[in-house]
């Protein structure tokens, strides 16, 4: 039952990834932003999780909300300090300072801490290995998923359930006219950054426990193949996101079991071209007309 | 005819500056760190220049630039170590290599608009480093041994046929459809320009001519690694094109110039030096989105005077 294993192991590292789209594909929906900085808010998600769990002896659960409410305060400053003043310029420029804050953040954790790797404990959660229809899967996986499938139906309550993602979906919708409504887009766009960075320290935490190590640049691999799920989700669909990050982590699994582990990096770069050229709007995304 | 009588001047101007370099040279008033320091210059200007034309002029946001250095770098390489070719020839062979590469690169993702067409050819140049690092022909990993051929000689003269090549394109009819293809690719489009075609001329051309400064990249120090041609370096061209202004092939040539005799006085301090990298470009993007010069090149300045003829460049 090799197979069922690697589906698994290709499950757990695609919520992983899946987490991480989810704020990509928000942030888009929203403003129009391919919003690099993101796979470094998932690193600086996984250092907060390493201190909290080493300099101040939390347990897993605790470190990871304390990732995700320090992930979701980086967001919220990130989109006020840089962002906010680029909604009406002009894409190339929005871009630019996307990839520039990116930068901003890596080697600004570098100059602090310097670029050495870092070690997550192993014993942090119980790691026991589990027989189920003659696959070893262990225990830390089914953690994993159990806490990003937790995170996206919390997810999917506060989009279709509350004020805030009704808000949320009708800016995504057509900000003039929720700001008509009497939204406040701001606030709106700051909590969608809010939610989307939080989903990506959680996801920070969890790759470090799954991977162990963890290093001011980590952020950045892991960020592009999130966005390359996004992509191929649907960029602006929640439900593509998810989707998109579980194909994309099974793919790679695959790419991997097969004995080409060394271009698995290069296998979600060629999903993304194939995508893009055969069916742009991704799985669950609309085709749109450009309007002149 | 008076355009004509400003290229010869222009050209005569920076044959005069390459003799006195290479008198500099050869007469050991520059030793070999300036010496190097200058090729490196030539380098990043042919890079940035060859960016500009893509995103400047015909407004395709490409931030895979360094993935066609790495070709140019890699066949060059191969060609004069493998098949021990005269290091001219095998310049043009890893700049058509790129060429190539940029045409198969260019039909599919040219298609693409924006954000997409940034993400595709970024995925494209961590492919082609990814197939680099992979091939063990190439040394893999741990690197291509390559000999130390390039000279300022070469390098000058690259960089000028770059930039000569490049501007006069700008300036023909086929630079004019690019340029419209940047203001308005549905307007250019109904005006009976063929965009597709021209958005993959601009691409070609671009990759051709980063391939070359590739050439001249993988001989001029010892071995090249693929490492080296990793995002960060497609994000250093960018940021030469950015900072000297989206559209000005001037700006990008004093971005390029001034950044990199900066970051070799800062190559001590590599994280102070990214730092203030992407500060400024932040800082630029936020308060003066155009860049330092705009869409102007630095010849306006002399032009206003006598303002008989307006010129086709950006503003037009």
């Amino acid at each position: 039952m090799e197979w069922l294993q690697q589906l698994i192991n290709g499950i757990s590292l695609g919520s992983i990834y899946a987490l991480i789209a989810l704020g990509y594909t928000m942030v888009y929906g929203i403003i129009k932003l391919i919003n690099f900085a993101h796979g470094d808010v998932f690193m600086i998600g996984a250092f907060v999780g390493f201190y909290a769990v080493t300099s101040w002896q939390m347990s897993f659960f605790p470190a990871l909300i304390i990732a995700m409410v320090l992930c979701a305060i980086l967001g919220v400053v990130i989109e006020r300090l840089a962002y906010k003043r680029l909604r009406n310029s002009t894409r190339i420029a929005a871009l630019i300072t996307a990839i520039g804050v990116s930068l901003l953040i890596e080697y600004v954790t570098i100059y602090i801490r310097g670029a050495q790797p870092e070690a997550y404990p192993k014993d942090l959660v119980a790691n026991k290995q589990i027989n189920l229809f003659g696959a070893d899967i262990s225990s830390q996986s089914l953690l994993i998923l159990g806490v990003s499938i937790t995170l996206m139906i919390l997810l999917q309550f506060i989009v279709h359930k509350t004020k805030v993602g009704k808000a949320m979906r009708a800016v995504s919708h057509d900000a003039e006219a929720a700001k008509l409504m009497g939204i406040n887009v701001d606030n709106t766009i700051s909590a969608t950054f809010a939610i989307g960075s939080a989903l990506a320290g959680a996801a920070g935490v969890i790759f470090g426990l799954y991977y162990t190590k963890i290093d001011p640049l980590m952020g950045v691999i892991p960020g592009m193949k999130a966005f390359v799920a996004a992509v191929l989700g649907g960029i602006g669909s929640i439900p593509g996101a998810m989707t998109g990050g579980m194909i994309l982590g099974v793919i790679e699994t695959i790419v991997s079991a097969v004995g080409f582990s060394l271009w698995r990096d290069a296998a979600a770069f060629i999903i993304l071209i194939i995508i893009l050229i055969f069916r742009p709007a991704g799985i669950f995304g609309k085709n749109t007309r450009e309007k002149v | 005819m008076k355009k004509s009588k400003v290229f010869w001047i222009y050209t005569v101007l920076a044959l005069v500056v390459y003799a006195v370099v290479q008198f500099m040279i050869t007469s050991g008033q520059l030793d070999a760190y300036y010496t190097n320091l200058m090729i490196t210059i030539l380098i990043n200007i042919s890079l940035a220049v060859s960016l500009h034309l893509v995103i400047g002029i015909t407004g395709q946001f490409s931030i895979g630039h360094a993935g066609f250095l790495a070709v140019g770098a890699y066949i060059s390489a191969m060609c004069t170590m493998n098949f021990n070719m005269p290091f001219i020839v095998s310049l043009i062979i890893g700049a058509l290599a790129a060429a190539v590469m940029g045409f198969l690169i260019g039909m599919p993702t040219l298609r693409l608009r924006g954000d997409y067409l940034a993400i595709a050819t970024l995925g494209f140049a961590e492919i082609i480093r990814i197939t680099f690092l992979n091939w063990e022909f190439v040394g893999g990993a741990s690197g291509f041994q390559v000999d130390q051929q390039t000279t300022w000689t070469f390098a000058f003269f690259a960089t000028l046929v770059t930039i000569i090549v490049i501007s006069n394109f700008t300036k023909s009819r086929h630079g004019r459809a690019c340029i419209a293809v940047r203001e308005d690719e549905i307007a250019a489009d109904s005006m009976g320009i063929n965009t597709t075609f021209y958005k993959v001329i601009a691409f070609v051309i671009g990759a051709f001519f980063a391939g070359l400064a590739g050439g001249l990249f993988s001989h001029n120090f010892y071995i090249i690694l693929p490492s080296q041609f990793g995002f960060l370096k497609s994000f250093d061209i960018l940021i030469y094109v950015v900072l000297g202004g989206l559209g000005s092939m001037s700006g990008a040539i004093i971005a390029a110039t001034l950044l990199t005799i900066i970051s070799q006085y800062l190559q001590e301090f590599p994280e102070t030096r990214m730092i203030i990298y992407s500060l400024v470009l932040i800082i630029v993007m936020l308060y003066r989105p155009s860049g330092l010069m705009g869409t102007k090149e630095i010849t306006d300045i002399f032009k206003t005077k006598k303002q008989r003829k307006p010129v086709a460049k950006g503003e037009d």
